[in-house]
C-alpha cells in the first residue's frame, strides 16, 4: 500500500510540476519575445496577438466548451473596451484616480454585466436559436453604437490618453514595449484563469451540457444556468480583451463591436481548433500573423483566410491543433520518425499546388486592378508580365501537376500514418 | 398623409415580397435539413452580379432566366459536396460551414468584380413612370418587381400544395424515411430543394440589384434581415415567413417615411427635454434613424417571449 501511495504521490508531484512548468515556460517566452523581435512592427503585432489570444479563448469558452455558437461575441469585447476607454478618459480628466493598468479588469466587469443582462434570456436555448439571438443582439448593438453618441462617440468613436494615470514601477505606458509587458501579464493571468475555469465543476458541467443537455438536467443541473455561467465568464474575459485593446490603441469605434469582429473571432477559434484549450491560442497567433504580415504582401489575404477556414470546416474540423494532436499516438509509440520521409515526399507537390494557385489568383487579381499601361507585377519575388501567356501557363502547369501528384501520393502518406499510429501494425515488431 | 401611406404600403409590399422570395427558400431548406443557411443571401448577391455581367451581353430578360439557373446549380453543388459532407459533424458545424461559405462568396465576388458598387441599372424598357399620384411617381420597374414576386409566390404555392412534386417535398420534410421507402431519392430531393431555393434567392437578386444596389455588402445587409424574417415568422413555417416578410417590409418602409422623434412623441403629452440632458441621444432619436434596428429589436423580443416565432411549431 505504501508503495502505491508513494508512487501515486510521486506521479502527482511530477504531474503538478509539469503543469507548473508549462506556465513558467510560457511566462519566460513572453518575457524573452521582445528581446528577439525588437522592431516596432513586431511589438505592434505581438500586442495585437495578445489581445486576440484572450478574445479567442473567451470565445471558445462558449463554442468549444459550452457548445454555444455565437455570431455576436464582439459585443462584449467592444462594450468592455468602450467602458475601459471611458475610464481612461475619466482618469485623464481627473474625475478620480485609477491605475490605467487595471482598466481591463473594469472592462471585464462591464462585459460581465452586459453578458449577464443579455445572457439572462439568450442562453435559454443552445444551437440555432442561441446563434440567431447573438446575431440579432450583435446587429442591434452595432447599429445603436452609431446612434448613442454619448457613450459610443458615433462614427469617430471614443479615444483617450493612456499615459496620465498613476504608473507602476516607473512605467507610464508611453511606449508600445511597455504596453507589451502589460498585455503579456494580462494575457498570462487571463489564460490561467480561463484554464482554471475549464477545470472547475462549472466548466465541466458546461462540457456536459454541450454534449447532452437532457442528461445534465437529469443529474440535477439547469442547462440554462450552466450556459449562463459560461456565457458570463466569456463576456468577462472578452471585456478584458476589449480593455487591453483600449489601452493598446487608445481608440474604440463601431468596428470593434460589429459583425466583422464577431466573425473574425469565430474564424480564429475554429481554425486553431475549438476542441482543445490551446486551439484558439494557435488560431489567434496565426490569424494575427495573416492579418498583419500577409496583408502587407497581398490584398487577397481575406480570400486566403476564407479558403483556409472553409477547408478547415470541411476536412479538419478539429483544427490545426487537431492535426498536431493526431500525431501524439505516433509520438507515444516512438514512431514519429517513420513519418518524416512520407511527409517530405508530400512537401514538393503541395508546394507546387500552393504556388500555382496563389500565382494564378494573384495575377488575375492584379490584372483586374492594374493601371493601364502597367503590365508587370511581382509574384514570389519574380517579376512577371501578366499579359504574356507564359506565366499563366507556368502557374497552371504547377497547379495541375501539384494537384495530380498530391492526389497520387496522398494514399501512401495516409497508409504510413495509419501504420505509425495503430498498435497492431507491422511497425510494432520492427 | 394619404399619399404617404399609399406609397409606403406599395413600397413596403415590393420590399416585403422580395424578402419572401429569399425567406421562402431559406424556410424550405431549414425545414428539410434543419440547417439555417447563412449563405442564402450570398446566392441573392450572386444572382445580381451574374445578371449584371450577363445583361451587358444578352440583355436583362434572358439574364433574368439564366442567372438564377446558374446560381441554382451552384447551390445544388454546395449541398452535394459541402453541406452533405459536413452534416456528420452536427448542426453547429453546418451553421459554421454556411457562415464560412457566405464569407468566402463575398471575398470571391470582390475578387472578380472588385469592392466598388456596380453600375447595374434598370433596363430601359422598364425605365418609365408607371403612374403618378399627388406629385409622387411610381416607377414601372417597381411594378415589374411586384409582378415577378407575386408570380413567383403563386407558382411556389401552387407547386407545393397542388403538384405531385410538392407533395413529395412536403412529405420529405416530415417523414424523410418513409418517402425514401416509397422509392424516392431523398438526398436528391434535398439537393434539388437547396438548388431551387438558391435560384429563388438569385431571382430576387436579379430584380433587386438595380434598386437596392449591387455591391459586395449586399448579401450581409439583406441576409440578416432575411434571418430575422425567418425566425420571426417561425422557423420552418412558410406562411409565417410570408406574414413576417410583409410585416417587416411594411414596417421598415413606413419607419423610414415617418420623420418623428422620441421627444416629438412625448411632446404630444406636453413634456419637453433640455438639449444638454445626459440622455439627449435617446430623446432626439428619430424613427428613420432607428428603422434599420427595428427588425433586430423585433427578433430579440420575439425570441425572448415566443421562441417558436409567429407560426412556428418548434423552437429550434
Amino acid at each position: 500500500m505504501s508503495v502505491i501511495a508513494t508512487t501515486g504521490a510521486a506521479t502527482t508531484r511530477r504531474a503538478t510540476f509539469r503543469r507548473l512548468a508549462v506556465w513558467l515556460v510560457s511566462a519566460a517566452v513572453l518575457l524573452i519575445l521582445p528581446q528577439i523581435f525588437t522592431s516596432g512592427l513586431a511589438v505592434t503585432v505581438m500586442n495585437q496577438m495578445g489581445i486576440a489570444i484572450v478574445f479567442a479563448l473567451s470565445y471558445n469558452m462558449m463554442l468549444g466548451q459550452g457548445g454555444m455558437l455565437s455570431f455576436g461575441h464582439a459585443v462584449y469585447f467592444g462594450l468592455g473596451g468602450f467602458f475601459a476607454m471611458h475610464m481612461i478618459d475619466w482618469v485623464d480628466q481627473q474625475l478620480f484616480v485609477f491605475p490605467i493598468y487595471l482598466t481591463p479588469f473594469m472592462g471585464g466587469l462591464f462585459g460581465l454585466f452586459m453578458a449577464l443582462v443579455i445572457g439572462s434570456f439568450s442562453t435559454r436555448r443552445a444551437g440555432t436559436v442561441f446563434a440567431m439571438i447573438s446575431l440579432g443582439i450583435g446587429e442591434l448593438v452595432a447599429a445603436l453604437s452609431l446612434i448613442l453618441v454619448v457613450f459610443f462617440g458615433g462614427e469617430e468613436g471614443v479615444s483617450g490618453d493612456r499615459t496620465t494615470g498613476p504608473g507602476i514601477f516607473g512605467f507610464n505606458f508611453l511606449q508600445d514595449i511597455e504596453v507589451y509587458y502589460l498585455i503579456a501579464v494580462w494575457v498570462l493571468v487571463a489564460v490561467l484563469f480561463m484554464y482554471l475555469f475549464s477545470r472547475t465543476p462549472a466548466g465541466r458541467m458546461a462540457n456536459a451540457v454541450r454534449d447532452n443537455p437532457e442528461r445534465a438536467e437529469f443529474v440535477g443541473y439547469s442547462q440554462r444556468t450552466v450556459r449562463l455561467i459560461s456565457f458570463c465568464a466569456a463576456g468577462f474575459f472578452a471585456g478584458i480583451a476589449g480593455g487591453l485593446f483600449a489601452i493598446n490603441y487608445e481608440i474604440l469605434t463601431e468596428q470593434n463591436l460589429n459583425a466583422t469582429t464577431s466573425g473574425g473571432v469565430l474564424l480564429m477559434a475554429y481554425i486553431g481548433g475549438i476542441g482543445y484549450f490551446i486551439g484558439p491560442i494557435v488560431g489567434a497567433v496565426i490569424f494575427t500573423l495573416l492579418q498583419t504580415v500577409l496583408s502587407g504582401y497581398t490584398d487577397l489575404w481575406v480570400l486566403y483566410v476564407g479558403l483556409v477556414f472553409l477547408a478547415t470546416v470541411l476536412y479538419v474540423p478539429t483544427g490545426l491543433t487537431g492535426i498536431m494532436m493526431m500525431h501524439v499516438p505516433a509520438w507515444r509509440l516512438g514512431r514519429l520518425r517513420s513519418l518524416v520521409v512520407p511527409y517530405l515526399t508530400m512537401v514538393i507537390p503541395v508546394a507546387m499546388l500552393f504556388c500555382g494557385l496563389v500565382g494564378l489568383l494573384e495575377m488575375f487579381h492584379y490584372r483586374n486592378g492594374a493601371p493601364t499601361g502597367e503590365v508587370e507585377m511581382t509574384v514570389f519575388y519574380v517579376t512577371v508580365d501578366f499579359t504574356s501567356p507564359l506565366p499563366w501557363a507556368v502557374f497552371t502547369a504547377l497547379t495541375l501537376a501539384g494537384g495530380y501528384l498530391t492526389r497520387r501520393l496522398a494514399p501512401a502518406v495516409a497508409a504510413s500514418f495509419q501504420a505509425a499510429t495503430s498498435y497492431d501494425a507491422k511497425g510494432s515488431s520492427a | 398623409m394619404f399619399e404617404l401611406i399609399l406609397f409606403s404600403i406599395l413600397n413596403g409590399l415590393v420590399y416585403g415580397l422580395l424578402l419572401f422570395m429569399l425567406s421562402s427558400g431559406l424556410t424550405l431548406i431549414f425545414s428539410m435539413m434543419g440547417v439555417l443557411n447563412f449563405a442564402h443571401a450570398s446566392f441573392y448577391m450572386l444572382g445580381a452580379y451574374f445578371a449584371f455581367t450577363m445583361s451587358g451581353y444578352i440583355g436583362f430578360f434572358p439574364a433574368l432566366i439564366i442567372a438564377p439557373i446558374i446560381a441554382g446549380l451552384l447551390g445544388a453543388l454546395v449541398e452535394r459536396y459541402g453541406l452533405r459532407h459536413v452534416h456528420r459533424y452536427g448542426h453547429v458545424a453546418e451553421l459554421i460551414f454556411t457562415f464560412g461559405l457566405a464569407f468566402l462568396i463575398e471575398e470571391v465576388v470582390q475578387f472578380f468584380w472588385g469592392k466598388q458598387l456596380q453600375d447595374y441599372r434598370v433596363p430601359e424598357v422598364l425605365d418609365f413612370t408607371f403612374f403618378e399620384m399627388f406629385g409622387n411617381a411610381f416607377p414601372a420597374y417597381k411594378a415589374f418587381m411586384l409582378l415577378v414576386s407575386i408570380a413567383i409566390f403563386v407558382l411556389l404555392f401552387a407547386v407545393l400544395t397542388r403538384s405531385r412534386v410538392g407533395m413529395i417535398i412536403q412529405a420529405a420534410i416530415t417523414h424523410p424515411n418513409i418517402v425514401a421507402m416509397l422509392g424516392h431519392n431523398v438526398p436528391f430531393i434535398f439537393m434539388a430543394t437547396f438548388g431551387v431555393g438558391s435560384a429563388l434567392a438569385a431571382i430576387a437578386g436579379v430584380i433587386a440589384g438595380p434598386v437596392l444596389g449591387t455591391g459586395p455588402a449586399m448579401a450581409f445587409e439583406l441576409g440578416t434581415i432575411v434571418f430575422v424574417v425567418v425566425v420571426f415568422g417561425g422557423l420552418g413555417s412558410l406562411s409565417g415567413a410570408f406574414v413576417a416578410s410583409i410585416m417587416i417590409g411594411l414596417i421598415q418602409t413606413v419607419a423610414v417615411a415617418l420623420d418623428v422623434s422620441v421627444s416629438d412623441f412625448f411632446g404630444l403629452f406636453g413634456m419637453s427635454f433640455s438639449p444638454d440632458d445626459f440622455l439627449v441621444d435617446v430623446w432626439t432619436i428619430t424613427l428613420p434613424q432607428i428603422a434599420p434596428i427595428i427588425p433586430y429589436l423585433m427578433l430579440v423580443l420575439m425570441l425572448i417571449f415566443r421562441p417558436q416565432g409567429l407560426m412556428g411549431k418548434r423552437e429550434s
